[in-house]
């Protein structure tokens, strides 16, 4: 059997037709990326000499960011870097997947009026603009005008200063409130897909709600507990809508990779270091995907 | 398809069209100011007078010409990065609002190009030159080239609250006597006592940390250090101070007021958004004492502006920034303060170099400088224009611009007042202790500007 009769065009053919396709993708994907790498080895700024006479200084910028001396002093590389893995394990691990799988569980197989006023609620929180939403948390986490504390103060129970001695865990709460949706509504799916046979055999033989979950649920949404996992954690990685509400700080605590990344680069102009951090951060994200692709090829055998 | 096809042709060639056919030239200049905002005085000045006068006179010489003024509310760090990105890519207002001490980074990248270099050398014919001095011209200026024209100079001082030194018992009330302490245990002995009798008012807040940018480098650390009688830089041979017991005792000063007698509050330094903050908590009489430049008094208190304090000549008074100790300060001063200044530079990407070389000019005319005056009295670049109608600035400017002193301008500058601001902050917020900040500092510095260009001298 020849190879090529099993395809509707020919090899060149394809290739022809894909040819835009693949220049798109090297001009605007490969080019910036193979960019990136060789500004990451100069020292190009915006600002200063540097500017307009940039050299080539090695891997200067990848040590400095390593320099074990001084990477996990607030403001630096590490310190940033040990921020990014608490807010991804806060906010998305133990925050966004668990939440929302909790939220679809309880609203499976009920409808009526509470199931649709949640799940709006969820989404909107999702969907609205970062920008409002930032404003909106600022205003509700303030210390001395914030709504949460007024309400606090009713209880007589008093102030929290949220941003300035757990900035870090406001954000978390923050980006389990902005992204529980996306896990909320990828679970009602997976769940809606179960046969209702499954539960119908559980009703007849009174199995308990923990044996359903361990029995049912558990093994038949397994790969969608994957992909929320993974692609949560890829996107949490990457979010920068918390810079508008913390600035990374008080004092870089709540600075993490993206926004430092930001700081470097746009406002200290240091393109050189900051394209290091991008490659950095670059290389964490094609691990993660990277393992995601594996295990859906895997799965899908 | 077809039919949209020569749809977007068509509009295509009226935009073409439309273009072609304005003959009227507009001109936009941008700065770090808001109508009823910050520095409203400014829209105020160019919107309400210099513009429609400009107009006026362009069509007199039968020009049709249009001018916008595009207003910033955000942090000067936040304008100075837009201009960056925008100068970079050849875009950009054609008058830009800027701080003299960019100038020297912005040069060096190529971005900014001197008046005479954009323009042509007809720029030295106009008759306001003969006005301004050299030290004026220096604001905006670099390597003996001049950028832009400056709207002033500018000194710092302690402003405090009459109101509560007269609650508290420093001041007699009604006596008119003024404060003025002659050190810093005299300065500190104040804010102790008001922290014991009036506790719900935070006795002194002296920039620092990273959040208030150059603000607490300039209105904080250069106000401590010059008082121990050393500078940023040694103008001398031409390298920076990295270890010094004068850093030492500067920041053993923040240490005292923030760490350990809690003079200061420290999480106002630091938390988002800390100058706006302080401002308001100035205007509502929750500080006592504050350590800023003239412009808190002319844009900040003024009448009219976000912060305004109707009754501030009453309720405001300043002192001058005592050294250590009488003569301990910087060149054996008694009392310290620095100098900046702010202007206006012309784009290089400019479309329009000469209209708008006509309209700074035209802004800088005595008669346009007079009616800024009469919107915010200060001191002026142009010496035939005199502060006119508050009394306060011109004494400020008589008392303080004896001791002044200012940045080197140099392209590394604005890295190593980071440096700077991040050692304060270091110190305020309990991260580091002054001796182990002041050495992150020196090594920092080392690293910007090569070993071999810091002084460092260990104390006895």
């Amino acid at each position: 059997m020849s190879r090529n009769s099993s395809f509707v065009l020919s090899r060149s053919t394809g290739l022809v037709f894909l040819a835009p396709a693949l220049l798109f993708i090297a001009l605007f994907l490969f080019f910036p990326l193979v960019w990136v790498l060789i500004i990451s080895f100069t020292d190009t700024t915006l600002t200063g000499p540097a500017a307009l006479n940039p050299s080539f200084v090695g891997i200067s910028n990848y040590t400095r960011l390593f320099d074990p001396s001084r990477w996990m002093r607030l403001g630096n590389f590490g310190s940033a870097l040990r921020n990014t893995v608490i807010f991804v394990l806060g906010s998305a691990v133990l925050g966004q997947v668990p939440l929302g799988l909790a939220i679809a569980l309880a609203f499976h197989r009920r409808k009526g009026l509470l199931r649709e006023i949640v799940f709006s609620l969820a989404t909107i929180a999702w969907i609205l603009p970062g920008v409002a939403v930032a404003f909106a948390w600022i205003a509700f986490l303030d210390r001395d005008f914030g709504t949460l504390n007024a309400v606090l103060a009713l209880l007589g129970i008093p102030k929290i200063d949220w941003y300035f001695d757990y900035p870090l865990y406001a954000i978390i709460i923050f980006n389990i409130w902005r992204g529980t949706a996306f896990s909320m509504l990828l679970f009602s799916a997976a769940l809606g897909n179960i046969p209702p046979s499954y539960w119908e055999t559980a009703d007849v033989i009174g199995a308990s709600a923990w044996q359903r979950f361990k029995d049912i649920v558990f093994p038949l949404i397994r790969p969608n507990l994957f992909t929320a996992l993974i692609l949560v954690t890829l996107w949490t990685f990457n979010v920068f809508t918390p810079y508008l509400i913390t600035g990374g700080g008080p004092l870089y605590r709540s600075e993490t990779v993206p926004i430092y990344t930001y700081r470097v680069a746009f406002k200290f102009f240091e393109f050189g270091e900051g394209a290091a951090i991008a490659v950095v951060m670059m290389t964490i994200n094609f691990i993660l995907a990277s393992f995601y692709l594996l295990m859906q090829r895997r799965r899908a055998r | 398809m077809k039919r949209l096809l020569g749809l977007f042709v068509l509009s295509l060639a009226v935009l073409v069209g439309v273009s072609g056919l304005a003959e009227s030239i507009k001109l936009t200049v941008t700065a770090r100011a808001v109508r009823g905002g910050v520095n409203t005085q400014l829209v105020e000045w160019l919107e309400d007078h210099v513009f429609p006068a400009f107009v006026e006179w362009m069509k007199a010489q039968g020009k049709d010409v249009e001018v916008e003024f595009i207003q910033f509310g955000g942090s000067d760090e936040a304008l100075k990065q837009q201009y960056a990105l925008d100068l970079k890519v050849g875009r950009g207002a054609d008058i830009l609002g800027f701080d003299g001490f960019w100038i020297p980074e912005f040069d060096a990248a190529g971005l900014v190009k001197p008046l005479d270099e954009i323009v042509g050398p007809q720029i030295w014919d106009w008759e306001g030159w003969a006005y301004i001095p050299q030290g004026m011209r220096e604001i905006l200026g670099y390597k003996g080239k001049v950028y832009g024209l400056a709207l002033g100079t500018d000194v710092r001082v302690i402003f405090y609250r009459r109101d509560l030194f007269e609650k508290a018992g420093i001041i007699p009330p009604g006596s008119g006597l003024r404060w003025q302490p002659r050190s810093w245990e005299e300065l500190l002995n104040t804010a102790r006592y008001i922290k014991k009798v009036l506790p719900d008012v935070i006795p002194l807040q002296i920039n620092a940390g990273t959040e208030m940018g150059e603000a607490t480098t300039m209105q904080g650390w250069f106000m401590v250090l010059l008082g121990t009688g050393i500078h940023m830089y040694d103008f001398e041979s031409g390298k920076w101070y990295g270890e010094h017991p004068g850093i030492l005792e500067a920041l053993n000063f923040y240490k005292t007021v923030y760490v350990d007698e809690k003079l200061g509050d420290a999480r106002l330094q630091l938390i988002s958004g800390a100058r706006a903050r302080t401002f308001e908590l100035f205007r509502d009489g929750k500080i006592a004492m504050l350590v800023e430049g003239d412009w808190f008094w002319r844009s900040v208190l003024a009448p009219g502006s976000e912060w305004a304090i109707p009754n501030r000549n009453e309720v405001v008074d300043w002192a001058m920034m005592p050294a250590k100790e009488p003569g301990a300060g910087y060149r054996g001063q008694n009392f310290v303060t620095i100098s900046g200044g702010t202007g206006f530079i012309l784009n290089p990407n400019t479309a329009h170099p000469e209209e708008a070389w006509a309209l700074m000019a035209f802004a800088f005319s005595r008669e346009m400088q007079l009616e800024f005056q009469k919107i915010q009295p200060r001191i002026r670049s142009r010496v035939d224009v005199p502060v006119v109608g508050d009394p306060v600035m011109s004494e400020m400017a008589r008392a303080l611009l004896q001791y002044t002193t200012v940045r080197p301008m140099l392209p590394g500058y604005p890295k190593i007042s980071y440096q700077a601001q991040l050692m304060t902050e270091r110190v305020v917020s309990g991260q580091m202790t002054p001796e182990e900040a002041m050495a992150a500092y020196a090594e920092a510095l080392k690293e910007i500007v090569g070993p071999e260009n810091v002084i460092v001298v260990k104390a006895k």
